[in-house]
């Protein structure tokens, strides 16, 4: 097998492309959608500078204060907030807070998630089942609550933009880490079972050369998928947090649960953009990031995985087993192709 | 392919009855699956019919085409199939009929027996609701009507105290009660034809003999037409009229049961047949003597072994093997038998270490398996080999078919790497595996290959003791016989003494030297292979014998008469074990 | 017709086969249940560690609301007085006593118990949950089939979408569209509150405090209807977001059963599509689905916070968010515990729920 194949077999391989290779119609639909949303987001938080007409905490320019609550206008497309914020730049730059909460927080989570998780299901014994108690402990309380709780101990309440970050982000890890935890663990207790890590004990591998060699890898294949669904948790717990006064202050960065926050007493009395446009952001941020995982999910399980008809075109295979196993031919080594 | 008998007229030749009263008739069916690899012919032309009160069989491997034409009889295809042809029901041609047609036609003309008992019935339903459920589909019943049609099913397929148990779950009946009740299921409007998915190949062989006899006495007393889908030879001979051999989505051969096995004509046939082991017919003890002993020191030797499961919660633990007493001397094959839950496997993994001894005495090597330490057995390990019984599932997926041979290397020796790959070459060559396969992933190679593969990680070090679970019976009949042979082969050429488990006595009778039978933990019977097999000395191993179907219809009607008269005597006597 | 097949069945050799006899009854589900009960002492008193020494890192509850009113003398009095300085494991041990006799701390804000917090706001929680859940159910389950058993066509690919924007929508904002739309705009229903009638309710006599029902024996229709208007809102609000996780899971697990052997051998004697679906399938399903369910009710309860904030339902989720405004820790602590204790009541219930229709536990 030459080695150019082999490379282009690995790309082929990564997640998400070999989804999209996978998807079919209105799977694939989900799936683009999903991608073009969560392209969107990265790209506009990426760009914010270049975006943005003005700064996330200003109010003023050189002709003057922008007033409050102004409609949406040639100059303030999207209206201003009741803070004489331009809401169009405060949603562009919330996309920045967004996206490093949910970095910060899904990349910490999904360290100590995974490592607790092989440790605890590869061992088992008495540390697996305190691990799981309190993990379950934790699963079962109200996420929002418990970041609550969390960013008083970090914060006390609000604070700088990196403080506030971090806080979000420590907060929602908290409530993440059970998540991953549970996930991995199952999967290490199902591997530990399968013959070729039995086999790998036959033969005298250590315990850390079968986590590392023969569990990690095999019990990570879902990663990407919940990555993707957390990322989407985050985005609505720093929300709910922002909206509870518990995000960040709008000095020190742009939040959409804040500015939603702020929106609540201007829709009782008809003015909308406030409101509307951050939410709006976060439908679909979360939306897009949501299809993208849920795609993935359904793609990655046969059973739910919806299939092109048989029809004329379209390459042929000579039996349903010749499928799973095309270099079999020829090698006379079975009667069958099996 | 080889030269097959052409099936678009094969119906016409070889069927007795005429196309017009037969109860199904099959024309150049052809169906076509979506896959991500492109169209894939499950089917590609398959005619037949069947008659009134006739059991067809259908034989062939995994990719013949067998259940995906059985599934086309019921009109169950998934809709990423496509099948053309057509398939006369009772004057309906199935592959066109709307799908109200369709629904009315499944459990009143044509039923359905599957393969696996347990996942074929609702776990959550009782079995009464669920036969009824079948009524109801066909027109308004009573609930009192729908119960008492239920409990005569049952009673029909000889369930025991059926109006009691017609209230019961499935999780509380037997696996072989649990066939009866899918085939009471089945029965419950009595369709002219039942399609049997390989019905005793998930059942224990004795249980599979009463699945058996209950699907010929329902064909004898109703006139049931049966299409039996299956694998093994010995289903066949046991039970079929008729049998169609299909291979690769083709009809390679039609003839009646006598005919096809004295003479097969299809060229797939005949090593189809040739595949099948059949005790005595390749026996590795025929040349032993049952005094003297030729082997060499005692490398396993188990002593009132006992192994207990603990129970969880408060519940009573679960003795697997209870007082087991058996040695395996160096060069030596020790065939262990016995069906499911009797705790064959269990010893398997205890003298590898994965499972704990509780009771007795157990040395391997030398070594008191009762004190069992990671750290001071691990340098033994390298002298016992494994081979497990799911060729897919005992490879890495992640690491090629090299790496995974190297792994025991890797391990025990500081090899360099280039010597380690000669190694690894050498292995596959002994196992009769290309070399240029070094480089593919597990999933790339087909059951067969894998378990070569999974052969030479085993003997990667040169192992005395080789310990392999079930190896075979995952595998096509005739890939089996390929496996078999090159087992006995390195066997021979290595010299390990090698402890053999299978549910299948043909096969521990090709490799095995001495036999030990197990029942529920217990060894009944230990002996030099023939000398088990041809004289069994107790009842249970003279039932599992006995319950064992040869591909051979003469010889098998007289083998069923002569195990009915067992049974029977056994009943009258009250033989316990 | 009714004849025997000659295979006694003493002779079945399956170790399974206790013939004639079913298995023990009864007394496997009563050990399940006593050790689903115990198991909710543990995660309770995990919770309650977690919380309290989480809240106590930065320091007293007394600092965190006072600092800066009080002068510092003031302020350590207070804090000597209410005990915050001895050492934090003999405050944690009282604190548990404390717990344990059903006292959970006085507000520092309001000086109220708050015990009696939940007395006054909890059938409000209780009675916005039950509305939700009625909601969610009834858009939840049936919708989850019909996705299922249309999976990837159409129908199934818009239910889809529907299901992540519900859960995709954070609840004020789903509550601000709803407010613009039915409230400012189009003025069907009111914006805020839970009646206009709050003194002929709480003037009944013994008011159950679930406003619904009272207006029942009050027997007034016209402040049933105003109870209805003003639970419509925060009910669908709070009702989408869990319809969304309902439907998900519905959908899910239906798709599971409905690929099981044992709906095809359903379908292979005939019986229809709708009643394999909704019987054959969806009954399986129903445990799996129940248990997840259950775990629902944290996300529940956190939505309610955010419910009752925006349309100011004064129940236990306003009044937290209102402890949390004044930083009065002490509340916070007091029902951040007592959501944890119902949680995990709830789950336990749940459990006992999905072992009940699994006979595999019952018998």
């Amino acid at each position: 097998m030459s080695n150019n194949q082999n490379k282009s077999a690995m790309w082929k391989r990564l997640p998400i492309i070999s989804h999209y290779r996978k998807a079919v119609g209105l799977q694939k639909g989900m799936l683009v959608i999903g991608l073009f949303l969560s392209g969107l987001f990265v790209l506009t938080a990426a760009f914010a500078p270049l975006i943005a007409p003005f700064g996330y905490a200003q109010s003023a320019d050189e002709e003057g204060r922008f007033g409050a609550q102004e409609a949406p206008n040639a100059e303030h497309i999207w209206g201003t907030t009741v803070g004489g914020y331009d809401v169009f730049s405060r949603v562009v730059w919330g996309t920045q807070t967004a996206l490093m909460v949910i970095v910060a927080a899904v990349v910490l989570s999904i360290f100590a998630g995974v490592i607790l998780g092989l440790l605890s299901g590869y061992i088992g014994g008495w540390l697996d089942k305190v691990i799981v108690v309190i993990a379950d402990a934790i699963y079962a309380f109200p996420a929002l609550l418990l970041a609550i709780v969390m960013a008083i101990v970090i914060s006390g309440g609000q604070s700088s933009m990196f403080g506030g970050i971090m806080a979000a982000a420590i907060s929602i890890t908290v409530v993440f880490i059970p998540q991953y935890f549970r996930v991995i663990r199952a999967e290490t207790i199902r591997l530990k079972a399968e013959p070729f890590v039995e086999s790998a004990k036959v033969v005298g591998a250590s315990n850390v050369r079968i986590m590392a060699r023969h569990i990690f890898r095999n019990a990570t294949r879902t990663l990407p998928l919940i990555f993707t669904l957390n990322a989407s948790e985050a985005i609505l717990t720093l929300a709910g947090l922002g909206f509870l006064g518990f995000g960040i202050e709008p000095t020190a960065a742009a939040e959409w649960g804040y500015d939603l926050n702020r929106a609540m007493a201007d829709a009782t009395s008809g003015i909308w953009w406030t409101g509307v446009f951050p939410g709006l952001a976060i439908v679909l941020t979360v939306l897009g990031l949501t299809l993208v995982g849920e795609s993935m999910n359904d793609l990655n399980d046969p059973r739910i995985r919806g299939r092109k008809r048989a029809g004329k075109n379209g390459k042929s295979r000579e039996s349903t087993e010749a499928a799973s196993a095309p270099a079999v031919h020829g090698t006379g080594m079975e009667i069958t192709n099996e | 392919m080889s030269e097959a008998v052409n099936a678009g007229d094969a119906p016409e030749n070889q069927n007795p009855t005429s196309a017009r009263d037969a109860v199904l008739t099959i024309d150049r069916l052809k169906v076509t699956f979506a896959t991500d690899a492109g169209d894939v012919h499950a089917v590609k032309d398959v005619s037949l019919s069947v008659a009134p009160g006739e059991v067809v069989a259908i034989v062939g491997e995994s990719g013949s085409g067998k259940t995906v034409t059985a599934k086309t009889i019921l009109g169950l295809l998934p809709e990423t199939a496509v099948s053309e042809g057509a398939a006369i029901l009772n004057g309906q041609d199935v592959i066109s009929v709307s799908a109200q047609q369709m629904r009315q036609i499944r459990g009143r003309d044509v039923s359905m027996v599957f393969q696996e008992p347990s996942t074929a019935l609702n776990p959550v339903f009782t079995v009464g609701w669920q036969i009824a459920e079948g009524l109801r589909a066909h027109g308004k019943v009573s609930r009192k009507e729908a119960r008492a049609r239920a409990i005569e099913a049952l009673s029909k397929v000889g369930i025991p105290d059926p109006e009691h148990r017609v209230d019961y779950y499935p999780h509380q009946f037997s696996g072989g009660q649990k066939q009866r009740v899918v085939i009471a299921a089945a029965l419950a409007l009595n369709p002219g034809l039942i399609v049997a998915d390989e019905p005793s190949t998930a059942l224990d062989v004795t249980v599979q003999a009463e699945i058996l006899e209950l699907l010929r006495d329902l064909r004898d007393k109703f006139g049931t037409s049966i299409v039996l889908i299956t694998h093994n030879m010995g289903v066949v001979a046991d039970l079929a009229d008729r049998v169609v051999v299909m291979y690769q989505g083709d009809v390679v051969e039609v003839a009646d049961v006598k005919t096809l096995f004295a003479h097969p004509k299809d060229e797939y046939t005949q090593k189809l047949l040739g595949s099948v082991p059949r005790i005595g017919a390749n026996s590795a003890s025929a040349t032993l003597n049952v005094k003297e002993n030729p082997f060499g020191e005692v490398l396993v030797e188990a002593k009132d072994l006992e192994i207990e499961y603990p129970g969880r919660l408060g519940k009573s633990s679960f003795k697997a093997v209870d007082k087991v007493n058996f040695t395996i001397s160096a060069g030596e094959v020790y065939g262990l038998v016995g069906e499911s839950g009797s705790g064959k496997t269990t010893i398997g993994r205890t003298i590898a270490g994965l499972n704990r001894a509780t009771g007795g005495s157990l040395k391997v090597l030398g070594y008191e398996m009762l004190e069992l330490k990671e750290r001071t057995f691990k340098p033994l390990r390298k002298d016992i080999g494994f081979v497990f019984q799911d060729p897919a599932a005992s490879f890495n997926p992640h690491l090629t078919i090299a790496e995974c041979i190297a792994e025991p290397i890797t391990i025990h020796e500081k090899r360099s790497a280039q010597d380690g790959l000669a190694r690894v070459r050498e292995l596959m060559d002994a196992v009769q595996l290309p070399r240029h396969f070094a480089d593919r992933y597990p999933h790339e190679l087909s059951g067969g290959q894998r378990q070569r593969a999974s052969l030479a990680r085993a003997l990667a070090l040169n192992p005395k003791l080789l310990i392999a679970d079930e190896p075979t019976s995952a595998l096509d009949v005739s890939v089996q016989a390929k496996v078999l042979e090159l087992f006995r082969e390195i066997q021979a050429e290595f010299g390990f003494a090698a402890l053999f488990i299978s549910h299948d006595l043909a096969v521990v009778d090709m490799l095995a030297h001495r036999v030990g039978v197990l029942l529920r933990g217990k060894l009944v019977e230990e002996g030099v292979g023939h000398q088990i097999m041809n004289e069994p000395k107790h009842p249970y191993t003279r039932r599992l014998i006995g319950s064992l179907p040869v591909p051979d219809p003469i010889q098998q009607a007289e083998r069923r008469e002569r195990h009915r008269e067992m049974l029977r005597e056994e009943a009258l006597g009250n033989v316990g074990y | 017709m009714t004849s025997m097949i000659d295979t006694p069945e003493g002779q079945t050799m399956e170790p399974a086969a206790t013939p004639g006899k079913p298995k023990k009854q009864g007394l496997g589900l009563g050990r399940y249940i006593l050790i689903r009960f115990l198991l909710i002492f543990p995660t309770i008193f995990i919770l309650v560690t977690m919380v309290f020494f989480l809240m106590r890192i930065t320091g007293d509850p007394i600092t965190a609301a006072l600092a800066g009113r009080l002068p510092p003398d003031a302020l350590a009095e207070r804090i000597a007085a209410a005990g915050y300085d001895r050492p934090i494991i003999v405050q944690y041990f009282e604190y548990l006593g404390n717990l344990i006799r059903g006292d959970f701390g006085t507000t520092l804000s309001d000086n109220t118990p708050v015990t009696q917090v939940l007395v006054n706001y909890g059938s409000a929680t209780l009675e916005l949950a039950i509305f939700a859940l009625i909601v969610a159910f009834l858009i939840g389950i049936p919708f989850g089939m019909i996705s299922a058993y249309k999976r990837d066509r159409l129908p199934d690919a818009f239910l889809r979408v529907f299901a992540i924007l519900c859960y995709a929508t954070p609840i004020f904002f789903a509550g601000l569209l709803l407010k613009l739309v039915f409230s400012v705009w189009l003025g069907w229903l009111p914006v805020a509150g839970r009646t206009n009638y709050t003194a002929e309710l709480e003037g009944l006599r013994a008011p159950t405090g679930l406003y619904l029902l009272d207006a029942l024996r009050a027997g007034n229709g016209t402040i049933i209807v105003d109870v209805l208007e003003h639970a419509a809102l925060p009910a669908i609000a709070l009702g989408l977001l869990t319809a969304g996780v309902f439907l998900r899971l519905v959908r899910t697990n239906v798709i599971g059963t409905l690929g099981a052997q044992y709906v095809e051998a359903g379908r292979s004697r005939g019986v229809s599509e709708y009643r394999l679906v909704t019987k054959h399938a969806y009954k399986p399903a129903l445990i799996p689905i129940i248990t997840v369910m259950g775990l629902q009710m944290a996300l529940l309860m956190g939505g309610a916070v955010l419910t009752e904030t925006t349309f100011e339902w004064k129940g236990l989720g306003f009044k937290l968010a209102e402890y949390l405004t004044a930083r009065d820790f002490v509340a916070v602590q007091g029902i951040v515990m007592l959501l944890a204790v119902i949680v995990a009541l709830t789950n336990f219930i749940v459990d006992i729920i999905a072992a009940l229709i699994d006979p595999r536990v019952r018998y």
